[in-house]
């Protein structure tokens, strides 16, 4: 069955990019623009895995994540963080804050796919 | 990826601005932490968008403001006012950046270098940006490597994948033993050993054991606890690196050990662990048949398992188990269903439904609009067309048509209004850059200067906003430049020493207008007449109003600056502004006091589809006059008009003579002068503000017209702006009031006379 990924990016740029790279690679893609909106597409949709930016307004990378690993829908849902460094800090927050994994931007299409394969069954 | 390109430079301008507008909040002394935010989002998502786009400069230069924004953001940097004014010197950097980046030209090195070096300063780190112009700041210096987005490489990701495939029987394969210890956080990170192993036996030819002698018993065993470990032995062609690098994500998340060599009892003997997990298996895959309500079966031997594997609340590693055997029997096929957390039904069906729309815009093609904004033009003609008809017909107002067809008038208005609504935007587009404008303005003249802008919502027209940029530019500049006075002069003055310059929008009866005020000097009368004198622009001892002189401004090649500056300089004068405003169907006015500053007034209509015409009959033809032209109309005495020289004919009108232009003869339509008694006179104002009447036979009256370009769907005709569709069908030509005034004064050349006479 086709997986469906749910985008969360407050970057036009970054969500069509993303758009592309995954509709390329046979992906469902779901797209939300900042962390509320994410929670607002998980009422009713399920995704197989959610990509994340961290740095969005009304609700953060780390908030959202935190809210989906609350939601009992939701919470087996891997979840890759968008890091625009490796910035070891962020990804240590990320992680406690529930992120499986992330996707260091820029991203090449490939990687991104590899990403998604490294956490997803 | 043109079109990514073209979304991602949409989004620099938009973040440009956010950019710009939150640090002008901060610098008004703003402490709101979700304006620093997005301030900082602004610069990241810029950086973000043009690493992808290897936009190096860009990334650069936006890399080293981040770095400064998010100290700020943290509370280390203040924003004192030094600091403000570096951040917006750097935004308009930043802009610079975006513009070169997407439509090449250069970038002004040194100013770059500037900004970064006083961001640099402010954060305290020398990130790079210090260094010297020809040193080229490599990208490892911010931990940050740019990777072009090049999208037609996906069937690369087929080689990719037979890569790591291939590995297997490589003769040189290292072996490793790999123990692997999910802790608790693993799974609830919605980690999967499953996942990883499979990611390792991609690698090479993988022996996997399973440990599962941790598992307790059913009344001990948590349901979000790990239990399950794994050995891994690996032969592989790959580094250990590359081994490491698919526990990345759970470094910390589990127990990891990694040897090179084969420690375990061999991997030619996989200790006979299959039988194990067939057996661990076998038995649980009979508890989920058989007595899956049950929480242990008394049948199985070993009863640790047996409770794991009967729970009814099957936990990760319990599930994790089944799959591990699967990996090895048939690593292409899908993970059983039981591995799927939530219920596969409901994804099934939210899969097949369309996306949820979470955005109340949308973005729409501007063609399209375009196209039903045509469609809406001939809509309207058409009905026009149809009252016409029905009027025609002579059927009673009261009748049943005449109602329908009132409706249907008032629909069809609806949805003119609706698709104009659509094209119309904001002229915060246009305001938002008039800060920068100001503060450069400012920077160099050496004046003070504050901008307000009021009525940033005000809506108007798209192609409107889009040709008012210029225009503004140029009277915001005159503003600061002409119109506010130095600090020390006006400090002498009695007044703030930061001159006020305030932009603002309103609608007035349809139309916007658009003020444009300083608190400076006021026009400097005296001035303006000498230089009106001195240019021959009207006579040594014409008699003006303070309004006329004020309006001499607006005369082609009159500039008030006596040397040429910068600034406003440019060859450009305002009669250029007051032309480009006309064309667009507006007016300008003018109002001053001296000592207290001057406005400039900005009146447009809101649309450039419609526009209010007089439909006027000239020699037998139906003609257009638009009203934003017309000043007054009159109905001339005989006594009124004077013949001044050939077939030049003159109007007196309250002591003033203007030149009376025959639209009639100058269009061709008639050899022979009309008799100005029968006529109608319609006064007009031109270009550079004069006056002249224009003299038709008669007017029918006054309506919203359609406009049909000519140029588009015939050729352009000299004295002709475009053409219409009337009620009764037939096509009318909108007359271009410039053009025909202009004619009439190098064919007849009254002007001069003209204003001789005036004065």
């Amino acid at each position: 069955m086709t997986k469906t990924i749910l985008t969360v990016d407050d970057s036009r740029t970054m969500r069509e990019m993303l758009l592309l790279a995954l509709q390329e690679a046979g992906f469902n893609v779901l797209q939300a623009e900042d962390g509320m909106m994410g929670l607002e597409v998980l009422k009713d949709r399920q995704a197989d895995v959610i990509i994340t930016d961290i740095n969005m307004p009304r609700l953060d990378g780390f908030g959202f994540i935190e809210h989906v690993r609350r939601d009992s829908t939701h919470r087996a849902v891997p979840i890759l963080v968008l890091t625009t460094e490796s910035d070891a800090e962020k990804k240590s927050r990320a992680r406690s804050a529930g992120a499986t994994g992330w996707i260091v931007k820029p991203f090449h299409p490939i990687k991104l796919v590899d990403a998604i394969r490294r956490v997803s069954a | 990826m043109d079109s990514l390109r073209q979304i991602f430079f949409q989004e620099c301008e938009e973040q440009l601005a956010e950019l710009e507008s939150g640090l002008l909040e901060i610098e008004g002394g703003s402490e709101d932490p979700e304006i620093v935010n997005a301030v900082f989002r602004a610069v990241h998502s810029i950086k973000g968008g043009a690493g992808a786009f290897a936009l190096e400069d860009l990334v650069r230069f936006a890399h080293v403001f981040e770095t400064v924004l998010d100290e700020v953001r943290k509370g280390r940097l203040s924003t004192a006012s030094p600091v403000t004014e570096t951040l917006l010197r750097a935004a308009d950097v930043l802009a610079d950046l975006v513009r070169v980046a997407r439509d090449g030209g250069n970038v002004n090195e040194e100013r770059i270098h500037t900004a970064a070096d006083e961001l640099a300063a402010l954060s305290g780190a020398p990130i790079g940006a210090n260094a010297e112009p020809e040193e080229e700041v490599s990208f490892e210096d911010f931990g940050f490597t740019p990777v072009a987005m090049d999208f037609p490489v996906f069937d690369d990701i087929a080689v990719v994948d037979t890569a790591s495939v291939e590995a297997e029987a490589e003769p040189d394969a290292t072996t490793y033993t790999i123990t692997f210890r999910p802790h608790p956080s693993l799974y609830t990170n919605a980690n999967e050993p499953v996942v990883l192993l499979r990611e390792l036996s991609r690698l090479g030819d993988a022996q996997i054991v399973c440990d599962t002698s941790t598992i307790p018993t059913l009344e001990e065993l948590e349901a979000e606890g790990s239990y399950l470990a794994w050995t891994i032995t690996l032969a592989t062609t790959h580094e250990e690196d590359d081994v490491r690098a698919i526990f990345e994500f759970v470094d910390g998340d589990c127990d990891l050990e990694i040897t090179t060599g084969d420690l375990a009892s061999g991997n030619d003997e996989p200790v006979g662990v299959d039988d194990d997990i067939a057996a661990l298996l076998a038995r649980v895959r009979g508890e989920f048949t058989d007595t899956a309500t049950e929480s242990a079966s008394p049948a199985v031997s070993d009863t640790d398992i047996a409770h794991a594997g009967g729970s009814a609340s099957v936990d990760n590693a319990a599930v994790a188990a089944i799959v591990v055997a699967n990996i090895e029997a048939e690593a292409a096929k899908p993970t059983p269903e039981a591995a799927k957390a939530p219920a596969p039904a409901k994804a099934e069906k939210a899969a097949g439904s369309d996306a949820p729309s979470t955005n109340q815009t949308i973005r729409v093609d501007l063609d399209r609009v375009d196209r039903l904004m045509n469609l809406v033009g001939e809509l309207v003609i058409n009905q026009a067309m149809l009252s016409q008809r029905l009027t025609d017909a002579g059927l009673a107002r009261d009748s049943e048509f005449a109602t329908g067809l009132d409706e249907f008038e008032q629909l069809t208005h609806d949805i003119q209004e609706g698709v104009m609504a659509i094209r119309a935007q904001p002229v915060k587009s246009v305001f938002q850059r008039m800060p920068r404008l100001v503060r450069e303005v400012a920077a160099i003249t050496g004046k003070k200067v504050r901008l307000v802008t009021e009525g940033e919502d005000t809506e108007v027209d798209k192609t409107v906003i889009e040709r008012l940029a210029d225009p503004l530019t140029h009277m915001i500049r005159n503003a600061i430049d002409h119109g506010l006075e130095t600090p020390d002069k006006r400090l002498a003055a009695g007044k703030r020493e930061e001159g006020l310059v305030r932009l603002s929008a309103s609608h007035r009866s349809g139309r916007i207008v658009i003020d444009i005020a300083d608190d400076g000097a006021g026009i400097n009368r005296q001035r303006v007449r000498a230089i009106a004198e001195e240019k021959g622009l009207i006579q040594p001892n014409a008699q003006l109003t303070d309004e006329e002189v004020d309006n001499l401004i607006f005369l082609p090649g009159f500039s008030t600056a006596s040397t040429v500056s910068d600034i406003s300089g440019r060859g450009v004068g305002m009669d250029v502004v007051k032309k480009s405003i006309q064309a667009l169907g507006g007016r300008v006015s003018i109002t001053s006091r001296p000592g207290e500053g001057s406005t400039f007034t900005l009146s447009l209509p809101l649309t450039l589809a419609v526009l209010y015409g007089m439909v006027v009959t000239v020699a037998e033809q139906t003609l257009v006059v638009p009203l934003t032209s017309i000043v007054e109309t009159l109905k001339p005495k005989a006594g009124d008009i004077h013949g001044f020289g050939g077939d030049s004919r003159v109007i007196s009108m309250r002591n003033n003579f203007l030149p009376l232009i025959d639209v009639g003869r100058e269009l061709g339509y008639r050899s022979q002068p009309a008799d100005p008694g029968a006529g109608v006179a319609l006064l007009v104002e031109s270009d550079g503000g004069a006056h002249s009447a224009l003299m038709v036979d008669a007017i029918q009256g006054q309506r919203q017209i359609v406009i049909k370009s000519l140029e588009e769907n015939y050729g352009r005709v000299p004295g002709v702006a475009a053409a219409t569709i009337l009620g009764d069908g037939r096509v009318a030509l909108i007359l271009d009031v410039d053009a025909i005034v202009a004619a009439s004064r190098s064919g007849a050349s009254t002007s001069e006379t003209a204003f001789a006479l005036a004065g």
